[in-house]
């Protein structure tokens, strides 16, 4: 349903600190369906220098989707949402919280901030990749990302 | 995965179409969906805005979970609702899935911009419709933690 991803594969921005989690992010996303990059920075202030293109990131491309880690050394994810939903220009990205956290507060807050969505990671493996590849699968095949 | 999931409490989902055969399949395709979930219909953005805030015949509305908006409605267009509960401290807090047969590039960036928690498109198609619906709920009443009631 996704029709401007023909040509150009969905570029993911994944903000998240632990190796593990990303290797298996990696994993889960190298088999979806839709073709796509993801990109990976390891705190939020990484997160805000890529999207600005600063730095290292000077020729790195705006990503279509962002998942946000909640908690990340220097700049927490919380920090990140706020920031990136307060941009008149960034908002329109949709952001995935994936996190540990299933804290009522930490749910509530997110969603106040306008967070896309709130998705928990799920300690086992398997139940981990499964959550990875429905988030991919609904917003990459059923969701229509905003445009570039 | 959502705690919604252990609780036996129908999921409530709030949608406003003034198609009624839309609204037909809607509620064909949440009749057999994996969680148990409660519709209420309402048929344009006045509707959608008197139900949120508990008005009149509406006096006893649940809080929805999750919000199905369609854009093209009489009387008060989904993007005017959406302004509207994205505006609000407390109404702000639903998921708002747009569900349209717009696949215009405005709409898309303007929903996105009114921070619509997501877009879809309705296929014309009964079968992909139905699909797509499905997908819909499957997603956000099972591996989504929607926001908890306060």
């Amino acid at each position: 349903m996704n029709t401007d991803t023909t040509t150009h594969p969905v570029e993911i921005l994944l903000a998240e600190d632990n190796p593990g989690d990303v290797r298996l992010t990696q994993e889960a996303l190298k088999d979806a369906k839709v073709h796509n990059r993801l990109h990976v920075v390891t705190d939020g202030v990484e997160a805000m220098a890529f999207l600005r293109r600063e730095g290292d990131y000077a020729g790195v491309p705006r990503p279509d989707l962002i998942l946000l880690d909640l908690n990340m050394p220097r700049m927490d994810g919380r920090e990140v949402l706020k920031q990136l939903k307060s941009d008149e220009d960034f908002r329109r990205i949709p952001v995935v919280i994936i996190t540990s956290s299933q804290a009522e507060e930490d749910i509530l807050k997110a969603y106040d901030l306008q967070a896309n969505c709130y998705v928990t990671k799920p300690v086992d493996l398997e139940q981990f990749m499964k959550v990875i590849k429905s988030v991919e699968e609904f917003w990459l095949t059923v969701v229509k990302l905003p445009p570039q | 995965m959502s705690p919604l999931v252990d609780t036996h409490k129908p999921i409530e989902i709030l949608l406003a179409e003034d198609n009624p055969g839309d609204v037909r399949l809607t509620r064909e395709a949440l009749k057999d969906a994996k969680i148990s979930n409660h519709l209420s219909v309402v048929a344009d953005g006045l509707e959608t805005l008197a139900f949120l805030h508990r008005e009149g015949r509406y006096a006893n509305a649940p809080r929805p979970h999750l919000i199905l908006l369609d854009l093209n409605m009489p009387r008060m267009d989904g993007r005017q609702v959406l302004a509207t509960i994205k505006a609000d401290e407390d109404l702000r807090r639903i998921p708002v899935v747009v569900l349209s047969t717009s696949q215009d590039r405005q709409d898309i960036q303007k929903a996105y911009a009114l921070q619509a928690n997501c877009y879809v498109t309705k296929p014309t198609n009964y079968d992909q419709f139905v699909s797509v619906v499905k997908s819909v709920e499957e997603f956000w009443a099972t591996i989504v933690e929607l926001p908890p009631e306060t």
